[in-house]
């Protein structure tokens, strides 16, 4: 691994400098004095470049190969939406600067807000999340809100499929709720009598993903937001898997009430190694009132803020990623009505591709054609061989594609999580498909190998269990 | 335009291979009564000059000025022409979340070194990966602080709006209604704060420099809140870190901030960065990514994601927080900033803005009328009466190609907070002052 930063500096380098100061120095008095050393790393600027360049070659995108990481839409990130996030007007803009002299943003945030609200049969929306995470904690801050509001107080109760990724409970929590988990029925869906069971008087939302997490189309959607509503509980979707339905059906019209979008999946935005995101929120007429402030309106000619009646307040600073959603619009301008039902197909055509290729050696707990991501388990062989889910995506490593998620949904054992995206060709898929192949062939022929994988990368598994039990979480600098 | 790489004869293909005539073998599952009937209702596809000709024009409709005097929670600082450079490289740009390790070493170190910067700079023992912004950072401290029988959440007047709501968004949704103590001459209530605090505290939140770009007496805040057995958050200007006493010094139990003057563009207020540190034995309580160094079965040093267990994918409802996202591309582009500016450089950025503050409080508060609203000291922010309506005078100012401070009304007067950075040129500052002449 390569040396850090820290470890290639040399006193007294410099890279980056300043004209000279052309007013008098003002020396901070010693009472409130910086007294400790700031042992930032002291590097020319070839140095850095360096540094960080052969980094980047030690990092993977969506740039550099396959990325089938289920529930996480590696789809190719255009060109032009960096070019489009780096114009002038965008970037060096104070977001208080007077609402007249910003009129260019506040059009791209009604403009992108007006159609993913069309994408979705949503009637408001909010840019402010960050993330999917925070879209979810806003959305359910504002769900309680609208109970409360309606003097609903004993609504404290959030329905979550066990299926469910990880930060719908943890949003719930955040959001003040309790957490009723439903489980899923062996073919992986919303268990009807279950949630019949479930719902009641206290029941303030159910929180679903539609595609699920196991890839499947809840069909019986319809009579599952009957159920909730009949409740008076209201139906949150999580967006995380727009990718496979929109253009095809809206939220809106399946019955829920809210939504968060994960603009960096669905809509194209690079995820950068873990964010910036963006997570809007969008909803029904009811749920308005409630958005955080503020909101962007059009009066009169001018876009200009405003701040909904019964607002839950802000989630962040200023008004969310705004570079990030402005890639999102660009996109959506770019591939248009019929851009967006074809990513949807496409999508669902890959990972159904790939799944029926995989079937004859892989075992797919769930039947039927997929959305745009499917599981796969791997219990059966890590039974006769003892491979694990891990092992085998270490082995895929080594063929240069990107592992699919492992170890979700929790409800399928060993199981891997494989989301091609629509933006992949036959031949990439074939090409993956046969190094799948041959990773499960291994399994057999040369299991050690594939517990030995990967040995293409610049380090092997690292051990997590002392990275737990003796945190090292930064370098300790002795200058 | 279309990124589908398939043609329609492979898309035929592919569907004959599967043993389905048509794609709409695959959509069965969906109810033909929640079927979008027809198309989306919005514009149709469009090639990129068209598109870029529409998104130029709506970025021409934003006035970017050429001088700046305004801050407030987002900081015009120079940025380098190398951060964006290299923290543009397509490979840390479309990467995800590091799962992987062994084929993430790339995004790793950069977050360790990230880690270890924002440590170098608070002082702090420990620090996160980084969260969604400075006012999510905040609440976020808050909550990792509260607990069974530590609930009541203080937080002074005296700090940025924003945070302030952002705060009370997030306390309010889990069940806490923060206790606000009053300002007085534009810095915490001592007196207040000691009243407020008591054995149910867990933790009392400030800003360090204030709101009004003032300096707290931090030093006896610590050693209230402390004596009362609750923790200390303080908010920081990472750049003014480099010449104030830092939160470590103070004894604070977590520092936090707005990342966004390390790199980052204004942007139109995103996306940022927050940044949260802590002491050693809080480790566990800190939300969000951290990355750790290890080893490999080789002995070769390695990073990975590292004390999981405090996570929502592994913790679900008793995750202390739902974030998994750490801004990884901004954290970076922080990491890479302070590399390029280096210990002397980000000295000498923080020296610049205090001492061109200061000589532009001094030429603006020399106008009559423009006194400074609050004594105290400051680093880079101030805020001054105002002696005419603010509106026609910041009008003046945006004529002339400068963004002047923020008017805010303070105890029902007219008031400006003013911001200067490295980027102001005494030139700037004088002709700023004489329009201000101008307008008496």
């Amino acid at each position: 691994m390569s040396m850090l930063i820290f470890e290639i500096s040399k006193p007294g380098r410099r890279c980056s400098t300043l004209p000279k100061c052309d007013v008098d120095f003002v020396a901070v008095p010693e009472e409130f004095k910086r007294n400790i050393p700031m042992n930032l790393p002291e590097v020319a600027e070839i140095d850095l470049v360096r540094h960080y360049t052969n980094l980047s070659r030690n990092a993977f995108g969506v740039d550099n190969g396959f990325y089938p990481l289920g529930s996480c839409t590696m789809k190719y990130n255009p060109k032009i939406n960096e070019d489009v996030a780096a114009l002038k007007g965008f970037t060096a803009v104070h977001p208080l600067q007077p609402e007249e002299t910003v009129q260019g943003s506040l059009e791209a945030m009604h403009v992108l807000g007006d159609r993913l609200c069309k994408i979705t049969g949503m009637d408001a929306i909010t840019l402010q999340p960050a993330a999917g995470a925070h879209g979810e904690f806003t959305g359910l801050s504002m769900i309680k809100a609208y109970q409360l509001d309606k003097g609903e107080t004993q609504r404290n109760k959030l329905i979550v499929p066990d299926s469910a990724h990880g930060t719908n409970p943890a949003s719930a929590v955040m959001a003040g709720f309790t957490v009723v988990n439903i489980p899923s029925t062996p073919e992986g869906t919303v268990d009807i009598d279950a949630l019949k069971k479930a719902v009641g008087d206290d029941t303030a939302a159910l929180m679903l993903t539609n595609p699920n997490t196991v890839g499947l189309f809840e069909k019986d959607i319809v009579k599952i937001a009957e159920i909730v509503h009949n409740a008076g509980g209201l139906l949150y979707y999580d967006g995380a898997n727009l990718n496979a339905v929109m253009g095809i059906t809206r939220p809106g019209d399946m019955g829920f009430d809210v939504t968060h979008l994960n603009l960096h999946k669905t809509f194209s935005t690079p995820h950068g190694g873990g964010g910036p995101g963006s997570g809007p929120v969008a909803c029904k007429a009811i749920l308005a009132p409630f958005l955080p402030a503020p909101v962007v309106t059009f009066n009169n000619g001018a876009y200009t803020f405003a701040k909904p009646a019964k607002s839950i307040g802000r989630v962040r600073s200023f008004y969310g990623n705004f570079l990030v959603y402005i890639r999102a619009l660009t996109y959506i301008m770019s591939i248009g009505a019929e851009g967006i039902r074809e990513a949807a197909e496409n999508a669902v055509l890959n990972a159904n591709y790939m799944m029926e290729m995989l079937k004859d050696s892989y075992d797919v707990p769930f039947g039927g054609p997929c959305m745009h991501e499917f599981v796969l388990s791997i219990e059966r062989l890590k039974k006769q061989t003892g491979i694990s889910a891990a092992d085998i995506a270490k082995g895929l490593v080594d063929k240069g594609i990107h592992p699919p998620t492992m170890y979700f949904p929790l409800i399928v054992p060993e199981a891997l999580m494989l989301e091609p995206t629509e933006t992949e060709s036959r031949e990439t898929l074939d090409n993956a498909i046969r190094a799948f192949k041959e990773v499960y062939a291994m399994a057999f022929d040369n299991p050690q190998a594939l517990r030995d994988a990967p040995l293409t990368t610049p380090v092997g598994r690292p051990d997590e269990t002392t990275a737990v039990r003796n945190p090292i979480l930064s370098y300790t600098v002795n200058n | 335009m279309s990124y589908v790489p398939n043609t329609l004869a492979q898309r035929e293909e592919m569907l004959l291979a599967m043993g389905k005539t048509c794609l709409e073998d695959l959509f069965t599952a969906i109810p033909a009564d929640v079927r979008v009937d027809g198309k989306l209702d919005i514009p149709g596809a469009q090639s990129e000059i068209e598109v870029l000709g529409t998104l130029e024009e709506m970025a021409g409709k934003n006035k970017v000025f050429k001088t700046c005097f305004r801050g407030a929670g987002a900081y015009r600082h120079f940025i380098p022409g190398v951060v964006r450079h290299l923290a543009g490289r397509a490979e840390f740009v479309t990467a995800y979340t590091p799962y992987q390790a062994e084929m993430s070493q790339g995004v790793l170190q950069p977050i360790f070194e990230y880690q270890t910067m924002i440590c170098e700079l608070t002082g702090m023992d420990v620090s996160n990966a980084g969260v969604y912004d400075g006012a999510s950072a905040a609440a976020e401290a808050v909550a990792m602080f509260q607990e069974r029988k530590r609930t009541k959440v203080i937080v002074s007047a005296t700090v940025k709006p924003m945070v302030l709501e952002t705060i009370m968004t997030y306390s309010t949704a889990a069940g806490t209604q923060p206790v606000i103590i009053s300002a007085k001459n534009g810095k915490t209530d001592l007196a207040a704060l000691a009243l407020a605090l008591d054995d149910t505290t867990a933790c009392f939140y400030m800003e360090q420099p204030n709101y009004y770009g003032l300096v707290e007496d931090a030093q006896q805040i610590a050693d209230l809140v402390h004596a009362a057995g609750a923790k200390l958050i303080m908010g920081c200007y990472p750049t003014a870190l480099a010449v104030l006493k830092t939160p470590a010094e103070y004894g604070a139990d977590a520092a936090v901030g707005e990342a966004q003057p390390l790199g980052m563009s204004l942007a139109f207020g995103g996306p940022y960065l927050g940044f949260m540190a802590v002491k050693t034995v809080d480790t566990r309580r800190l939300p969000g990514r951290i990355a750790g160094q290890t080893t490999d079965k080789a002995g070769r040093t390695a990073y990975v994601l590292t004390l999981q267990a405090r996570e929502q994918h592994i913790r679900r409802e008793k995750a202390g927080s739902s974030i998994c996202s750490n801004q990884a591309l901004c954290a970076l582009t922080a990491t890479i900033y302070c590399a390029a500016l280096g210990k002397e450089g980000l000295r000498e950025v923080a020296d610049q803005c205090c001492a061109k503050a200061h000589y532009a409080a001094e030429q603006i508060t020399s106008v009559k009328g423009y006194n400074f609203t609050y004594d105290g000291l400051f680093f880079n922010e101030f805020l001054t009466d105002c002696p005419v309506d603010p509106e026609p005078l910041l009008a003046k100012l945006a004529e002339n190609d400068i963004l002047g401070g923020l008017a805010i009304k303070e105890n029902g007067k007219s008031g400006i907070l003013w911001c200067v950075t490295e980027m102001n040129t005494k030139a700037e500052i004088d002709r700023m002052v004489s329009i201000l002449k101008e307008a008496i």
